[in-house]
């Protein structure tokens, strides 16, 4: 096994990720005192906005935070992402590349599916073939493209052999892909569903309730709690006054400003995950104005960063360095903080002949602050001579539409490994390369990353393509927003963790005191 | 009379299915379609495209039009774009809470907005009309958000009452207590509106030459104000209190996301942003259907109150 690997694997097993450093980094109060013995027992209701009469209990069908709250309460991923981003192993005890990286060996945990029968390399097998169904079109599909499914086979009834279509240094990332849960074979109907996770299903009201009791047998050991509630509310004032009226003990994604409201409120905790979500701007490379990439530069050097995260996030996260993954594993830090230089900005402009330039930004309400920023920004350009038109577009299509019209766009991205955001949206044949960075040297050197087994090596090419990145992409990053949970005064165990990772919406570990 | 009803029904179909077709048109009209909107911000080109095949979203919009009707004369309202549950079963569902809370609001609006307007009426100019019309205006004014936000502070978190939402609750029956602050809202501007209405009829029938004449005949008070002044009075209020009820069984989706009350109107905002067109024909089937049948009860009702008016054609 390879050092990197074995250190996950020592990481998770004594249960710990890079948690700790982030909490240190982070202003705001953990969920009460850790001095507390854990207690079993009790009923936690949690609320998160949903799907309304369409949510599904299929577990490859995830697409909401609320339908991932509910896969990880019943189902089990092969590994999970923890805080940085690292993969941690989970169904999976431990993994080991060939020697080209284009062929994994995993093999598989001792455990069990709430049915009584074991979690074997065949149910790892017909769930995966199930997510990447050409006919199918589950979300997941395309974090498994990388998988020859039809090559890879169960050596036996443990360990599972996949053969990859090229080599892939980064493989892990792909068994915690989201939504891509273990179920048992043969499964298609997910009305009752049987899973490996630390709840069993109870009772299932799309739209409106989910519960599941523990299971005693988890391979993780037994849940804390009896039961989880997962309720449905999609207003974010509605989350709030179920949890400050008693009516839920968990609201989830709370926004900056109800955490201020409610910051000196003794009833409620609130839990803060510092750099959960990317804000910024993506400028389209492959035409004017921005495919000069000293427009591009100039906007950086416009961008009034601590304004943005003062006024759009009430102070409430951090700023960004125009690159995605701050915290992760992987992050160029030593790349010096961008900052504000107006006379730069129109030095460069100038040199493009962009001195009077006028672009269309465009926007929607597709999540909080997102119209704010973009109104902020915009000032911000304006005091560099730039001429700003805002498009605000319809919020239900606005991500489609974005990602090939128009000059820049508000952006956001919630966390995922680095290699990921490569390898979704930076290769020329990404499937979302809303900056269209089309660039055959960049692609290579990806290429490149991927087959380079020896750790150092392999930083040394993320760095080199994080400074490209900061020199001259097309993502103008600004800032990270914190992802804001509030709990009720006895909830415990709540850790802080970017959405979709291991530790977020992980209730197995939560108790009530 | 019953062929009168009839003939109203035939016409009622009619509506309703241009109210469907309509529906159909405009959700059409809005940018993207149902496989964008589930894409949400994964918009990968390739899995639009194999998700729009799966809803059959490439074939033309009339075809998927004719097949919708087709099915609806046969009774079959089709299935979720989305999630493939059957559009009667998301419409079932979402109207049990819309059921409740207008049957409720209705039962308790009835009594209150017409006594309240009787006894103003009977005190007309005198202090229990004035502090009634008072009320009535500034109540009025409030809207429904602004008075569902202020009732939730003020009853369910400051001092701790009543349940802030309805968040969980199986059925709404099954703990009145989160009915009562919805309630409350919808009750407000309904109750004044309403007031208002009977107050005027009532004083204008009071003034009458008839109430007049029964008075002149010796009738006790009591008995000309509710058995010949009211039902006069009343019929202007009738087409206001069809109005409230179709306003009210469309779902009040104010209402219903502050207290979290999964409803008709929950249900249409959620159809409409999935750009789930089954889902949206469904419920605009409802919502004309409830159309029709109030807008014909309160006719018959006004005719029966006041069978010397003409009913309105």
């Amino acid at each position: 096994m390879q050092p990197h690997l074995s250190r996950r694997a020592v990481l998770s097993a004594a249960g710990l990720t890079a948690a700790p450093a982030l909490l240190a980094a982070c202003g705001t109060d953990p969920a009460g005192p850790e001095s507390d013995t854990p207690q079993t027992g009790g009923t936690l209701r949690a609320a998160f906005a949903g799907g309304g009469a369409d949510e599904t209990l299929d577990p490859h069908r995830v697409n909401l935070f609320a339908d991932a709250a509910r896969a990880k309460a019943v189902f089990d991923k092969l590994a999970d992402l923890g805080t940085d981003m690292a993969a941690v192993p989970r169904l999976a005890e431990s993994w080991e590349p060939g020697a080209d990286l284009a062929s994994w060996t995993v093999t598989l945990r001792e455990a069990t599916f709430h049915d009584g029968s074991p979690v074997s390399a065949a149910d790892v097998l017909y769930s995966y073939r199930r997510i990447a169904d050409p006919e199918g079109t589950f979300r997941a599909r395309q974090d498994l493209a990388p998988i020859d499914l039809d090559a890879s086979t169960a050596v036996d009834d443990r360990t599972v052999q996949f053969v990859l279509h090229h080599p892939l240094a980064e493989f892990p990332n792909t068994l915690a892909a989201f939504g891509a849960y273990i179920v048992p074979e043969g499964t298609d109907d997910f009305a009752a569903p049987i899973g490996s996770g630390p709840f069993t299903f109870a009772a299932f009201e799309p739209g409106r309730s989910f519960a599941a009791d523990r299971y005693d047998a988890y391979w993780d050991g037994p849940a804390l709690l009896d039961r989880l509630e997962i309720v449905v509310a999609d207003e974010e004032s509605a989350r709030v006054n179920a949890l400050l009226g008693g009516q839920v003990e968990y609201a989830h994604d709370l926004s900056a400003t109800t955490a201020r409201a409610n910051e000196d409120n003794d009833a409620v905790a609130l839990v803060a995950s510092p750099g959960s979500n990317m804000l910024g701007f993506a400028m389209k490379t492959d035409r004017a104005p921005f495919d000069d990439p000293r427009v591009r530069q100039a906007m950086f050097l416009l961008c009034d960063r601590e304004q943005l995260v003062e006024s759009v996030l009430s102070g409430r996260g951090r700023i960004g360095n125009d690159l995605f993954g701050l915290g992760f594993e992987h992050y160029a830090d030593a790349i010096p903080q961008r900052e504000r230089d107006v006379a730069a900005a129109q030095a460069l402009l100038a040199e493009a002949g962009a001195a009077d330039l006028s672009i269309v930004l465009d926007t929607a309400d597709v999540g909080s602050g997102f119209t704010e920023a973009a109104q902020i920004f915009a000032e911000q350009l304006r005091e560099g001579g730039l001429g700003v038109e805002i498009n605000e577009r319809n919020a239900d299509t606005y991500w489609s539409e974005v990602l090939t019209e128009g000059q820049i766009a508000s952006y956001r991205s919630g966390a995922m490994p680095i290699a990921s955001h490569i390898s979704q949206r930076l290769l020329t044949d990404s499937p979302t390369n809303i900056t269209q960075w089309h660039d055959a040297a960049f692609d290579d050197l990806y290429l490149q990353l991927q087959s380079t087994a020896d750790e150092t090596a392999r930083q040394a090419l993320y760095d080199q393509i994080q400074q490209r990145l900061h020199d001259e992409g097309g993502y103008l990053v600004w800032g990270f927003a914190d992802w804001i949970v509030g709990t009720a005064g006895n909830v415990r165990g709540v850790e802080q963790a970017p959405a979709n990772t291991l530790d977020w919406a992980r209730f197995d570990k939560v108790w009530l005191a | 009379m019953l062929a009168y009803a009839a003939r109203r029904a035939g016409l009622g179909a009619v509506q309703v299915l241009a109210v469907a077709v309509l529906a159909f048109a405009l959700v059409e009209l809005l940018p993207g379609d149902a496989a964008v909107a589930l894409a949400g911000d994964q918009p990968d080109p390739e899995a639009i495209e194999r998700i729009r095949t799966a809803m059959h979203l490439d074939e033309p919009a009339l075809q998927r039009l004719a097949d919708w009707i087709a099915g609806l004369l046969t009774g079959d309202l089709g299935a979720s774009l989305t999630s493939g549950r059957p559009v009667a079963d998301i419409l079932a569902n979402a109207l049990e809470p819309t059921l409740v809370l207008a049957g409720l609001t209705l039962v308790l609006l009835l009594p209150l907005a017409i006594g309240l307007g009787v006894a103003a009426a009977r005190h007309q100019g005198r202090w229990p009309d004035r502090l009634i019309t008072t009320a009535t205006v500034g109540l009025y004014s409030v809207p429904e958000f602004a008075l569902a936000v202020l009732l939730v502070s003020a009853f369910a978190i400051g001092l701790a009452w009543l349940p802030p939402t309805a968040v969980g609750v199986p059925s709404l029956l099954a703990e009145p207590a989160v009915l009562v602050l919805p309630l409350l809202v919808l009750l407000a501007r309904p109750i004044c509106s309403i007031a208002r209405l009977v107050r005027a009829g009532m004083i204008e029938a009071l003034d009458s030459e008839y109430v007049a004449h029964v008075r002149r005949a010796g009738v006790p008070e009591r008995r000309v104000v509710l058995a010949h002044a009211l039902p006069n009075a009343l019929s202007p209020a009738t087409a206001q209190i069809a109005r409230t009820a179709d306003w009210l069984l469309g779902g009040v989706i104010v209402v219903e996301s502050v207290f979290v009350i999964p409803g008709l109107g929950t249900a249409l905002v959620d159809a409409v942003n999935a750009r789930d067109l089954p889902v949206v024909q469904g419920i605009a089937v409802v919502f004309g259907v409830t159309t029709v049948l109030v807008n014909l009860a309160a006719d018959l009702v006004a005719f029966r109150l006041a069978p010397r008016l003409e009913i309105a054609r």
